[in-house]
């Protein structure tokens, strides 16, 4: 493909940029992304990928906005309470950049949709709000092999894992299984500094980017934790766990299962 | 006149930096190595920017030179 003059104009600093050129943006416009879950993670990733002009944008997401999540998820604004997040999500991108092509899913991610849904992209990133779900799309980027970028945050911390199936550990390399339903706290109870989700979705953003372009390093292997009070970032080197269920020598999880949805999760009101 | 051969000709003179360079460049990657690509540009900062630029991607400037008032013509050998 060959860029519109509007094009050249749009990408004109990921062009003038060494590392990435017109080689590297034609990447990214051709790189396909399945974001799941539109909230305080998935709204700064899916701003800045369409922004770059990533091609496909998936936003999968069954819930619908409320008042509570307008203080970090910003790919939401007022008028948008009571719609459904994946098609306010496709709303602002599609207005942000009208290269990309947007696919909203109002569904919620389960054993029984995921190998549809991923077959068709690229990267799967994490912007989930539960351990089950985000266990889930791990294990089925293990087997489909497809990069995994996995992100999480709670009061005022955050971390950040790429997932490369075969090259490093995987998001259960470390954690080995989701806890017990009930035994931990989401956002809605123990809170969360809003910017945070925003820098580590930042970061999410910015290895996709880079895995598309090829360049750099990755966080394979290296988990990045972020602590927002003190400022503090610190990278965790992580191995590959050789007894890990979904990625070791001799798996034991070969189909995938929905995890009890953990109450704190269910609406409540 | 020079009658250095001329392979392609671009006019960025309506367009600002680094769009300037922008175009250049993508100009430069359709071109065969030793091609000879003729670019018109403004005074200011895209005859400042843009041939330096141009040099740091590994091309060769071969001439720059004022051909009007606030109008400058460049001629870049495509390098490898």
């Amino acid at each position: 493909m060959s860029f519109t003059d509007d094009q050249i104009v749009r990408y004109s600093r990921h062009i003038v940029l060494p590392g990435v050129g017109s080689s590297g943006q034609k990447k990214i416009n051709a790189g396909r992304a399945l974001l799941i879950g539109a909230g305080g993670l998935g709204s700064p990733v899916a701003y800045y990928l369409a922004a770059a002009g990533v091609g496909t944008i998936g936003i999968i997401d069954d819930d619908v906005v409320d008042l509570s999540n307008l203080q970090r998820q910003i790919l939401h604004f007022t008028a948008d309470v009571g719609k459904s997040k994946a098609v306010s999500a496709k709303e602002k991108l599609a207005a942000l950049n009208p290269d990309c092509r947007i696919v909203a899913y109002q569904e919620r991610l389960t054993a029984s949709n995921i190998w549809e849904l991923i077959k068709d992209y690229d990267v799967v990133v994490d912007g989930t709000d539960n351990f089950g779900t985000r266990f889930l799309a791990n294990d089925a980027c293990v087997m489909a092999k497809k990069p995994f970028f996995h992100g999480a945050v709670l009061r005022f911390f955050g971390q950040a894992l790429t997932v490369l199936p075969g090259e490093g550990p995987c998001y259960r390399c470390v954690f080995q299984e989701p806890p017990p339903a009930g035994t931990t706290q989401n956002c809605s109870q123990a809170g969360i500094l809003g910017v945070l989700p925003g820098t580590i979705g930042l970061i999410q953003s910015t290895e996709v980017l880079k895995y598309f372009l090829g360049t750099g390093s990755l966080l394979v292997g290296k988990m990045l934790t972020y602590d927002a009070l003190n400022m503090e970032f610190s990278k965790v080197e992580i191995q590959k766990n050789p007894d890990c269920p979904v990625c070791g020598v001799n798996p034991t999880i070969l189909e995938l299962v929905d995890y009890e949805q953990p109450v704190c999760d269910l609406k409540s009101n | 006149m020079e009658s250095m051969k001329v392979d392609e000709t671009l006019d960025v003179t309506t367009v600002r930096c680094p769009i300037t360079f922008a175009k250049t460049l993508l100009k430069l990657e359709d071109m065969q190595v030793g091609q000879i690509l003729e670019v018109f540009l403004n005074e200011g900062e895209p005859i400042q920017s843009v041939p330096r630029s141009v040099k740091n991607e590994g091309h060769k400037i071969i001439k720059v030179e004022q051909v009007a008032e606030k109008k400058y013509r460049l001629l870049i050998e495509r390098g490898e």
